[in-house]
């Protein structure tokens, strides 16, 4: 459609698009923090027991979750419905390579075995009033920048 | 109405919860053709919050464009003080009898809460110490590996990417190498 059509009984509000737009993440950011907690998925004692393989209730978390993406995604993709506001429903590619995905993700794994924290149960544990996790928030923050500076002198 | 509360209040079996993570992906490729990754917020709110003057060229792009992000992670925080405060699992964390008493040789008591007091207790410099190392290596690391378990594990994963294999493999063998050999010195200081 081209700029400037009119449709009768359409009028253009794109401020309060935006803004309705936006509610529904924020629904889905409550939703997928309260099943972050409820899951234990953000309980330091369950990511300890995980990397300690001392209980499946981790794995069958993070397996049932990947099966679950990956049949819903794929029934989604296949259907050829495009999204809610009119989009084509793409997955942009991961840029082929090994070593920023094998540094990088150990570098992550390292840090997530400390705190037993990933980004996701920082936001929601700061929400459940555990107020020491704005300090890791805090170097989070600033380890993002510290890559932003070095990038061009690491391996990717 | 005490069945309904204690109801709202108890965890979820990995099953209940596994498929409610996985549905995140298409729910969100639905809405809005949005790809699901929680640690792209660090990036964005290095761009949001960096002077014009003291940003690399990696915070230097149109961080409007990825409100919706930081609208979901301001959602996680609403979730984490509905379901962490209001309907918090008055319970410790079920563990397995061996992951206990791994726990308990680290010098942490297994008591109700989500993170144990013996990690929270800002008084303590050592507590400072294990936070602000493990915040930084997540944040450098995850912009590095280019996602977090949310982006890869989940995202990566379910749509079936090779990148994503690699990176998610590596955070476990860090994750297995920190909790297994660091974190019991980390706990030497702490204590």
């Amino acid at each position: 459609m081209s700029a400037g059509t009119r449709i009768p009984g359409v009028t253009d509000a794109p401020a309060t698009r935006a803004a309705g737009g936006l509610l529904v993440y924020l629904l889905m950011g409550v939703y997928f923090g309260v099943v972050l907690i409820k899951s234990e998925a953000a309980s330091w004692y369950r990511i300890q027991e995980m990397f300690r393989f001392e209980a499946f209730h981790m794995y069958g978390l993070i397996g049932s979750a990947v099966l679950t993406g990956m049949l819903t995604t794929w029934l989604l993709r296949r259907s050829g419905a495009r999204s809610l506001d009119g989009q084509t429903i793409t997955v942009t590619p991961k840029e082929r390579s090994w070593a920023r995905y094998v540094l990088g993700g150990a570098t992550f794994g390292i840090g997530w075995g400390l705190a037993g924290v990933c980004p996701g149960p920082i936001f929601t544990l700061l929400g459940a009033g555990v107020w020491p996790m704005a300090v890791v928030l805090a170097f989070a923050l600033l380890g993002t920048w510290l890559y932003g500076a070095l990038r061009k002198h690491l391996p990717h | 109405m005490t069945d309904l509360l204690d109801l709202l209040r108890s965890p979820w079996p990995w099953w209940v919860g596994g498929p409610l993570i996985g549905l995140t992906v298409p729910l969100l490729l639905w809405i809005g053709n949005k790809g699901f990754g929680i640690s792209a917020n660090l990036r964005h709110a290095c761009a949001v919050l960096l002077p014009d003057a003291a940003k690399p060229s990696f915070f230097r792009y149109n961080w409007r464009a990825e409100r919706w992000n930081l609208t979901f992670a301001a959602g996680l925080i609403l979730g984490g003080t509905l379901a962490g405060l209001i309907f918090a699992n008055p319970e410790p964390t079920r563990l397995s009898p061996a992951g206990a008493a791994s726990v308990n040789a680290l010098g942490v008591q297994v008591r109700p809460g989500l993170v144990p007091a013996e990690l929270t207790d800002l008084s303590n410099p050592g507590v400072w110490l294990l936070l602000g190392v493990s915040g930084l290596l997540v944040g450098f690391g995850t912009r590095y590996g280019g996602g977090c378990t949310s982006g890869h594990a989940i995202t990566g994963l379910s749509t079936l990417q090779a990148p994503s294999l690699i990176a998610t493999a590596s955070f476990f063998a860090g994750g297995i190498l920190s909790a297994n050999l660091l974190l019991p010195a980390f706990m030497a200081v702490v204590r």
